[in-house]
């Protein structure tokens, strides 16, 4: 998928693997390795990167960075998530007959690329948060919603704080996994701190699956929800001039199946990118 | 006052936001189809009785039966669906114990039949085995301890 997704954006883009100044990717399973063999082929220096779910964003903040310092003129920043692989690594075998909770998310199947450029008429990253990891003690990695949260609420809280900007500057506010468990529960931590996000704000995990038709619970996970979502839908938007500014959170649970074993809690990150179709 | 003051807060916030599994109907489901499965081991059972087997062999052909059954299904890729949505009423019968060795099997055959289907195959069905076992070498010494009928109806 992350061959398909990078091969098209260098079509889509009119740009060749060789004007490609390097590429950071990632992905969850063990040694990212869905990306190095996605892209082992288009012979571009390679930067992998992990922040479990947060990857998408991770790479767009790596990225336009990189440009910015002067290293480079084009980057391909790329991430990608399979259901199949993620339960074979986190949870069980596809044909067991066991239940899942209500808070259990669906990881997606789904794939997603961009170019970066120094040249270009936008849509532009204006801004970049970084975010630094929030553990509350939640251990349920069944829950995983509730775990990254309040890393969502601390990187949103810091960049509008940075940027001096309410949350109704942006026309969207979308976080990247958190499902529908989460996304109560960022809600209400933002009130309490006196941010309302209730007018623009929603998440990938609850946009990309139809709860009842699909059976998906608390909602869709994985690098390539946000990555999906924000490609295939919120760019559109963007490039249609639908919505002008949005602020992309993209949220990671940065555990592995033995942790959790181990009693161990879900340390949550999250990324934030603002991406404007103005500089 | 804030929730993410202290983990604890933050813990009892979570638990009153996010949703309970619905007990009632799990409870249910997981009770008609079990007891159905189980009647289904009885109408073998009695079968073979009929058919002149004796107990110990009628009692074998419903184990295999049901293994057989269980395993057929999740090869067609059927009995995970079963099992979302019974539940424990498919799964604790002996029907779930095939189930838990068939399903990994199928999923680690990529990694190759020794390392991938020999070794992994009793990553879910192992602790059934240990402790199973475990627990009968225990009733075992009691029942040789006391030897009395109260142990055997255990």
């Amino acid at each position: 998928m992350i061959k398909t997704a990078v091969e098209t954006v260098l079509k889509k883009s009119n740009l060749s693997a060789h004007q490609i100044d390097c590429l950071f990717s990632g992905d969850l399973l063990n040694q990212c390795i869905s990306t190095s063999f996605g892209i082992r082929d288009f012979e571009i220096p390679f930067f992998g990167v992990f922040g479990a779910c947060s990857t998408f964003v991770e790479g767009l903040i790596l990225g336009s960075t990189f440009l910015d310092s002067g290293a480079g003129m084009n980057v391909i920043t790329s991430t990608s998530s399979h259901f199949c692989s993620a339960e074979k690594q986190f949870r069980f075998p596809l044909e067991l007959g066991n239940q899942r909770p209500p808070t259990a998310q669906w990881t997606v199947t789904g794939a997603a690329a961009t170019v970066l450029s120094t040249f270009g008429n936008g849509p532009f990253i204006t801004h970049i948060t970084p975010g630094k990891i929030v553990d509350k003690g939640i251990k349920d990695a069944n829950n995983m919603g509730a775990a990254m949260a309040p890393a969502a609420v601390s990187t949103i809280l810091t960049h509008l704080e940075d940027t001096k900007r309410k949350p109704s500057y942006y026309d969207a506010i979308i976080t990247g996994d958190l499902g529908y468990v989460g996304k109560e529960i960022l809600l209400d931590l933002c009130n309490e701190d006196g941010f309302n996000l209730s007018g623009n704000y929603n998440d990938c995990g609850v946009l990309i699956f139809d709860k009842e038709e699909q059976d998906t619970h608390s909602g869709g996970s994985g690098c390539g929800c946000c990555g999906s979502v924000f490609s295939g839908y919120f760019f559109n938007k963007l490039r249609k001039k639908e919505i002008k500014k949005i602020l992309l959170v993209a949220t990671g649970a940065l555990m592995n199946s033995t942790s959790s074993q181990q009693g161990e809690s879900i340390p949550g990150i999250a990324h934030a990118v603002s991406i404007e179709l103005d500089r | 006052m804030k929730t993410l003051d202290s983990n604890k807060k933050y813990q009892n916030f979570v638990d009153e936001k996010s949703p309970n599994s619905p007990i009632l109907k799990n409870c249910f489901n997981a009770f008609w189809v079990g007891g159905l499965i189980c009647i289904i081991g009885q109408l073998i059972f009695d079968y073979c009785i009929f058919r002149g087997f004796s107990k110990d062999l009628a009692g074998s052909v419903v184990s295999i039966s049901l293994i057989f059954i269980s395993a057929f299904l999740t090869a067609l890729n059927l009995f995970n669906r079963i099992g979302k949505f019974a539940g424990a009423g498919s799964l604790i019968p002996i029907t779930g114990f095939a189930n838990s060795i068939i399903s990994p099997a199928m999923e680690y055959k990529s990694e190759g039949y020794v390392m991938g289907v020999g070794a992994k195959m009793f990553t879910v069905a192992g602790p059934v085995l240990v402790y199973g076992i475990c627990s009968s070498v225990i009733v075992g010494i009691a029942y040789l301890i006391f030897n009395t009928q109260a142990i055997l109806l255990i």
